[in-house]
């Protein structure tokens, strides 16, 4: 266990240096006491002008308890985001929330937790912990400058008392070719091998200091500098960029023109000229369903989306979107997020004439695809019609007369809608949802509530409305595949700054950084080698390098290899006499 | 065999490993018994050590020396130098050598640990895939990686007084999936078919296992540090562990592995996220946790450089930690609703 921060080994001379380098704030295991040690009583400090409050308040927010508990703070203040259903990620879930607590939605509401990750608490959070991290990196990120063209700091008086440490006392002291053993040569020895192993090193009198690990420090600041350029890039770049929604039925086209989108996400910065005019022609969605597993029978194992992309220039080129596949078109990528069915339906008025023909998106309701969709006739004459449908991809009658859907492809298909006729409310100017029917000012002609039963059909069926009102014929049932489109042109850069991120953390925890010390001098006895280490950072292995050190030392000056290593292990003194 | 077949013979041999890791617990369990009453005697055991030590310490003859004159070692007039051997802490026993209790629990984990990977490769055949795709298989391939990190780890470090507590981890584990997780083997659904599966999960499982050991190791610092202070006079067994400081060192530099780890999960699940989901971070309810615990560990990391938070107030953090960790799993994964629904409950 080598740990600098095990009081200070270091005499009053070399104190400051040792504890200087790497910077760290004031409370730092690693930084220098500043205030001298077991002083007597509270000290008289002179009264803080408006600049030394300043100061005062910039050491307190960049200091590492400051660090840490804000660390701790935003770990809390994420918390109720997990809670609650989030606004950007599941709006339906914020409705039915509200639906589910009356009494508690408004207070969440206004304390915005269902936007906690942009809430004013949360963003004033992770502000300060990053104005505390630039707060450290800067001044640290100049120490280090200088530290890296600095040499290795004055051997200590003392080595004794240093991690690793090991005398060795040579009898004799000559070396091979019969020379006698100067401290100056074991220095030199000691001094090209450290270099060897990637030391800086400095020669004091009789002794080398050697240092090695620099790029420990580059890579913690490389770290915490790369987790900001994660955050301005994330919070700067996503206003480039944009997305959008759009069902495409099976043989519907859709061009990427802002009118085209079912719901649109602009960037903060986003201008409608950003959209590259393409399209992308949905021919084929193919579904692959589990059907011999039995304990998976009609689950989904492959969701394929069959296109035609046409570019600006006219390029046209078959493709295929899937669940992990993504289109790359345009500067976007295009994902697959959602499928289900969608009926064709023809329906007439009560003079015959086509008052509705359209492929209308159901949505999927359970696993089996049971779907329920709204289609809307205002056209219709003498009343509008509205009806509210239930798609059965496989119908079946449990004996309650209510239909279920037990298989998810279409096996026998069955359209059942409930009909009513009034006023569809469409000409209020408001916009109203294509997947909700409002039935404030209509009645209802045919389904649960009505004399006549809903209207059941199968494909290619039609069934005449109650009242002479007209009929409704079930052409047919296509799948619609429903795509996301995004462009985030920030996205590369948020990738780059967590690989950089990613690079420096390894970095910065797993190279040690080090200072050795080899120390000859001569006695009445022989030569005494001492050896000693310095951990600057957390450096496990410290004792053992000192250790290899000190046995490489000796078998260089020619000590038997078994006798170096022997040395070299225990950190015991020893003396090799004849 | 077929599919079915394969998959119950993964579920035998899972229950055959529970059996044996049972056995390893036990003998964990008993050596940490024979360690307290080991700990009753220590202080006629101390005198009684070092009078032996002295006695038997190692010998060094020291030849001519390192000159060129000097010949061989033998042909010297030799002196005797004494090396001094301190016995490190956290040694099984005085004589340095692990109880009867210990290697059996030892086999006993090396054994079960076969049969546990017999049955997390049985699965992963049965299914045709990776055996990480749902919370049986995570929780399966899981704890097999805990006990082999523990095995691992062990190489290089006595770690043998945290055999109780990995067992019995595993055990719990193992139990609660087995009864409340268990799911048949059905085909992946299309949003897991991608190769980050393997990445991202697996490197998820193994920041989990480092996380655990280091969570065990933490607790036992804080247990250390009360007995140290003298507030806490029980748990004799105790004394025979590693200090307070070293304990806290150790679970460190695991949980420092287990941080790593964690990093590359997160980055690799942005990643799966951008090509699945269209974008690379939207705070569904496990990438919030995922956040949390990652921010959890940074802090533990920079309480242990902080201050006045070395020692068993950083040790909390890592507790915390996985406390974290095990909700993401147990609670997250089943009542929490979000993108993450694989768990097949």
């Amino acid at each position: 266990m080598a740990r600098s921060s095990d009081g200070s080994p270091l005499g009053g001379d070399d104190r400051t240096d040792v504890g200087a380098d790497p910077l760290r704030p004031s409370d730092h295991v690693d930084a220098v006491d500043e205030a001298p040690a077991g002083g007597s009583g509270p000290v008289a400090q002179p009264r803080l002008g408006p600049v030394g409050y300043l100061r005062y308040f910039w050491r307190q927010l960049t200091s590492m308890r400051t660090a840490l508990f804000l660390l701790m703070l935003l770990a809390v203040a994420a918390i109720p985001g997990s809670l609650v259903p989030q606004r950007t990620s599941d709006p339906n879930g914020v409705v039915q929330y509200q639906a589910d607590h009356p009494q508690l939605f408004p207070v969440l509401d206004r304390l915005g937790v269902f936007e906690t990750y942009s809430s004013p608490w949360f963003s004033a959070v992770y502000l300060l912990l990053f104005v505390s991290l630039i707060g450290c990196i800067l001044p640290r990120t100049k120490h280090h400058l200088q530290a890296l063209r600095a040499r290795p700091p004055r051997t200590p008086v003392r080595l004794s008392r240093l991690a690793g440490y090991r005398s060795v006392t040579l009898a004799t002291g000559a070396d091979d070719a019969g020379e006698p053993l100067t401290p100056t040569t074991a220095v030199a020895a000691a001094q090209a091998q450290l270099r060897k192993a990637g030391y800086r090193t400095e020669l004091y009198g009789d002794s080398v200091s050697a240092e090695r690990g620099y790029l420990r420090e580059t890579g913690n600041l490389l770290f915490h500098t790369a987790l900001v350029g994660v955050l301005v890039t994330v919070g700067v770049g996503g206003g480039f960029g944009y997305s959008g929604q759009r069902v495409v039925v099976e043989g519907q086209t859709f061009s990427n023109v802002l009118s085209a989108y079912d719901s649109f996400n602009p960037g903060r910065w986003f201008d409608e000229s950003q959209l590259e005019p393409y399209s992308i022609g949905l021919d084929r969605f193919t579904t692959t369903y589990e059907e011999t597993n039995r304990d998976a029978l009609g689950q989904p194992t492959d969701y394929t989306a069959d296109v035609t992309t046409r570019t600006q220039a006219g390029d046209e080129s078959a493709e295929q979107i899937k669940v992990n596949g993504p289109l790359s078109i345009g500067g976007t990528n295009v994902y697959l997020l959602g499928n289900g069915y969608a009926v064709d339906v023809t329906v007439r008025d009560g003079q015959g004439d086509v008052a509705f023909r359209d492929q209308v998106p159901f949505l999927p309701q359970d696993a089996n695809l049971t779907s329920q969709g709204v289609i809307k006739v205002p056209d219709a004459v003498p009343e509008q019609l509205g009806m509210i449908g239930f798609f059965y991809p496989t119908a079946y009658d449990p004996g309650s007369g209510i239909l279920q859907s037990n298989y998810p492809d279409t096996l026998d298909p069955v359209l059942s809608l409930n009909v009513f006729e009034g006023d569809l409310g469409l000409d209020d100017g408001v916009p109203k949802s294509v997947y909700a029917l409002d039935t404030d000012d209509m009645t209802q002609v045919a389904g649960l509530n009505a004399g006549t039963k809903a209207v059941q059909l199968k494909p290619g069926e039609t069934a005449e409305l109650p009242d002479g009102l007209g009929s409704v014929t079930f052409e047919g049932v296509q799948r619609f595949a429903s795509l996301d489109v995004h462009h985030d042109p920030s996205q590369l850069w948020v990738g780059g700054f967590a690989a950089l991120a990613f690079l420096g953390l390894i970095v910065a925890l797993f190279v040690p950084r080090r200072r050795v010390w080899v120390k000859a001098r001569r006695t009445g006895d022989g030569l005494v080698l001492e050896y000693a280490g310095l951990a600057r950072g957390e450096d496990p292995t410290l004792e053992r390098a000192v250790g290899d050190l000190a046995s490489r030392h000796l078998v260089g000056l020619g000590v038997p290899e078994d006798r170096a290593r022997t040395a070299g292990l225990s950190d015991a003194d020893r003396t090799l006499t004849p | 065999m077929t599919a079915a077949e394969l998959a119950s013979f993964s579920l035998v041999a899972t229950y055959s490993a529970m059996a044996v890791y049972t056995i390893a617990f036990v003998a964990y369990a008993l050596d940490l018994a024979k360690r307290s009453g080991d700990a009753q005697l220590r202080a006629t055991a101390d005198e009684r050590a070092a009078a032996a030590a002295s006695a038997g310490s190692a010998t060094a003859v020291a030849g001519s020396s390192a000159g060129a004159s000097g010949g061989s070692g033998s042909s010297g007039s030799g002196s005797t130098i004494v090396l001094e051997r301190r016995a490190p802490a956290g040694q099984p026993s005085s004589s340095g050598r692990p109880s009867a209790f210990q290697r059996v629990g030892t086999a006993m984990v090396v054994l079960g640990l076969a049969v546990h990977l017999a049955a997390v490769v049985t699965r992963g055949v049965a299914a045709e895939r990776v055996p990480w795709a749902n919370m049986f298989e995570f929780a399966l391939t899981g704890t097999a990686i805990i006990v082999g990190v523990y095995l691992v780890v062990r190489l290089f470090v006595y770690l043998g007084y945290l055999g109780a507590y990995v067992t019995g981890l595993t055990l719990i584990l193992l139990g609660v999936a087995t009864v409340h997780y268990y799911v048949d083997v059905v085909p992946l659904p299309p949003a897991l078919q991608s190769a980050w599966l393997v990445i991202h999960v697996l490197v998820a499982i193994l920041a989990t296992a480092f996380f655990a050991l280091a969570a065990g190791l933490s607790a036992l610092q804080l247990v250390q540090a009360k007995r140290e202070q003298a507030q806490l006079t029980g748990l004799r067994f105790m004394s025979t562990l590693p200090g307070a400081a070293r304990l806290e060192d150790l679970a460190y530099r695991v949980a420092l592995v287990g941080f790593v780890l964690w990093t590359f999960t997160l980055a690799a699940g942005a990643v799966w996220a951008e090509r699945a989901w269209g974008r690379y971070w939207g705070w569904d309810t496990k990438e919030v946790w995922t956040f949390i615990i990652w921010v959890l560990y940074a802090g533990y990391i920079h309480a242990r450089a902080t201050r006045g938070w070395r020692g068993s107030r950083s040790s909390w953090l890592s507790i915390v930690g996985f406390a974290a960790v095990l909700f993401n799993f147990g609670v997250v994964n089943v009542f929490f609703k979000g993108l993450h629904a694989y768990s097949g409950l």
